[in-house]
């Protein structure tokens, strides 16, 4: 939390606007998500790393209200809203861009952005988030008649993102951005995602396979695997440990290898 | 002028077919599942509204008993989402079909143990007028059955297109995950598309029994609307009504030109001609592109 600009501010302000505390969640009879916690603290970048298949992407869906917990406390902005409906977070704020682009196929793209809006009732603010939301997407705004079916991978990704900010969150919860994008392109969607977070200043949970581009824009990280928090630090110091270089910046580690796997390991679990 | 009146006749029937026709789309495109007792619907709309009108029963004004007929279709829809379809969320889409035949079984039978299973005929204001137009003499049954389905399919159109609640719904049709992740309260507007499908059947019920008797058992002509659906690409509300038209228009043609008989076997017949050449049906491509 090095990072984070209000340490200076009183202990109030502190407070994290989003803490997770021994979730647990089931897909029927199998468990997905082993009791995490975890903080995000207003401003703050918070990224959650992990393999396929680790629950990344169940953890965004319980903290969203897609999926129910079975246990845990979810707070936002120290109220428990564990067992709110999906629409119900959606008006305190808290906005899911889901993975892999789901979006609405068959509407416009500024159909689809402007049911971004919809727990909205303010319209003359709406209007202006979407001329705030095409500044930033500017080739939304030539494809705006487009069927968003048929916009590009890398437009629909832009797309969700867009839509996601007509709620107006306060924070975001980002599933994998980067999918399936060139280098060039998810360097373009970082930039603007870093933007976001300092000019509107829209808290942000990252959930990335690519670590590096996650780190390099993150202020702090969580390690996930089998749906646990195995690891979590200040972004820079992730970046750094010999673990996240070996298993998801590709450094190579060839000395010793039998006794560096054992001591990974350990300080995995 | 045989064909005119002919035609006219076909017309009119086909936009009943139409009309259920778009209740099966909206049902499919909110839950994925056909709703099998959508003719059932109709008929009981059809009911209500006689219940409501005749002289022998209740008796109000025929412009007073119909929006109330709607009313109760509507609300007939709702619940039967909440209370039983809700349920069924997370099953395959095989149990909503399973569970929507035997509510037609029920609906018929209910219907006949409080109606009777005698011919019914809704009494209206316009019922045996006719407009001669030189040798063309038209039922004003007939006139407003059409003119009645061009208003209601303009206006579910437009509700579609510009209507938030509309929007909310196609957006949940496409994509429900998604439409969860925006904020839409998916399970409400589910509940809201089985409240406008009861509507729609209330309208088709109240428009057949203007212009023709009928009793429990002619739910079952939910069948040839299925074909009419079939044939228009199950997914568009456009195709549906005009799925209805086809189908309505060439029956009595088969009717008058062909052998006893084949009339019957007319709808399913172009049904899998359509099957068999679009397999995606008449109006795949407007699918693609509009509601
Ligand atoms: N709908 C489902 N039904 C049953 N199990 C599921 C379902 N979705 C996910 N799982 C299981 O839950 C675990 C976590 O999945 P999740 O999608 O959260 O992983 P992830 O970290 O997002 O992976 P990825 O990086 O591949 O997106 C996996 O073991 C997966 O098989
Ligand atoms: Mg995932």
């Amino acid at each position: 939390m090095n990072k984070n600009p209000n340490n200076q501010m009183p202990v109030l302000r502190d407070a994290p606007v989003l803490r997770i505390e021994n979730l647990e969640s089931y897909y029927g009879p199998i468990m997905a998500i082993r009791g995490v916690s975890l903080e995000v603290r207003e401003g703050q970048i918070v990224t959650i790393l992990g393999a396929n298949g680790a629950g990344k992407t169940t953890l965004l869906k319980t903290i969203s209200g897609v999926m129910t917990p079975a246990k845990g406390i979810i707070e936002l902005n120290g109220e428990n809203i564990s067992t709110l409906e999906a629409d119900q977070i959606v008006k305190k704020h808290m906005v899911h861009v889901p993975e892999g682009r789901e979006i609405f196929p068959l509407l416009s793209v500024e159909k689809n952005i402007s049911i971004g809006a919809y727990v909205r009732k303010d319209r003359e603010e709406i209007k202006r988030d979407e001329e705030m939301v095409y500044s930033y997407f500017p080739i939304l705004k030539e494809r705006a008649k487009q069927q968003a079916g048929t916009l590009s991978g890398g437009q629909q990704q832009m797309l969700a993102i867009a839509r996601g900010l007509m709620a107006k969150p306060k924070i975001m919860l980002l599933d994998e951005p980067s999918l399936g994008l060139s280098p060039l392109l998810v360097e373009e969607i970082f930039t603007i995602l870093k933007r976001l977070n300092v000019e509107q200043k829209v808290t942000m949970v990252l959930v990335e396979q690519n670590a590096k581009v996650a780190l390099d824009v993150a202020d702090y990280g969580y390690v996930m695997e089998l749906g646990r928090i195995v690891m979590a630090d200040d972004a820079d110091k992730l970046e750094n440990s010999k673990d996240i270089q070996a298993f998801y910046l590709g450094v190579r580690q060839d000395n010793e290898r039998g006794q560096r796997r054992y001591k990974q390991r350990k300080t995995w679990r | 002028m045989d064909m005119m009146q002919l035609l006219i006749s076909g017309l009119a029937n086909g936009c009943v077919y139409g009309l259920i026709a778009l209740g099966f789309v909206l049902i499919y495109k909110a839950t994925e599942a056909v709703n099998f007792a959508q003719g059932d619907f109709m008929m009981l709309g059809a009911f209500i509204t006689i219940w409501l009108t005749n002289t022998e029963y209740l008796g109000l004004n025929f412009y007073l008993a119909v929006p109330i007929a709607i009313l109760i279709m509507g609300v007939l829809g709702y619940l039967l989402d909440i209370l039983v379809i809700r349920r069924m969320f997370g099953q395959p889409q095989i149990a909503v079909v399973i569970l929507t035949i035997a509510l037609g079984f029920i609906i018929r039978f209910v219907v006949g143990a409080i109606w009777g299973h005698d011919p019914h005929l809704l009494e209206t204001p316009f019922a045996g007028k006719e407009l001669k137009i030189g040798a063309l003499v038209l039922g004003y049954e007939e006139i407003a059955v059409i003119i009645v389905t061009l208003l209601l399919t303009f206006m579910l159109f437009t509700f579609f297109r510009k209507a938030k609640l509309g929007q909310a719904m196609q957006a949940a049709s496409q994509n429900q995950l998604a439409a969860y992740y925006v904020g839409i309260p998916v399970k409400k507007i589910q509940s809201l598309v089985w409240a406008l499908a009861g509507i729609v059947a209330a309208v088709a019920g109240a428009l057949f029994a203007s212009k023709g008797a009928i009793d429990p058992s002619t739910g079952l002509l939910g069948i040839k609307a299925f074909a009419a659906a079939v044939i228009g690409g199950f997914g568009s509300l456009p195709g549906a009504l005009i799925g209805g038209l086809i189908i309505g228009v060439v029956e009595p043609f088969a009717a008058y030109y062909l052998p006893a008989g084949y009339s019957q076997v007319a709808p399913y017949a172009i049904m899998l001609l359509v099957l068999i050449f679009r397999p995606a049906g008449l109006f795949a491509q407007m699918q693609n592109k509009k509601v």
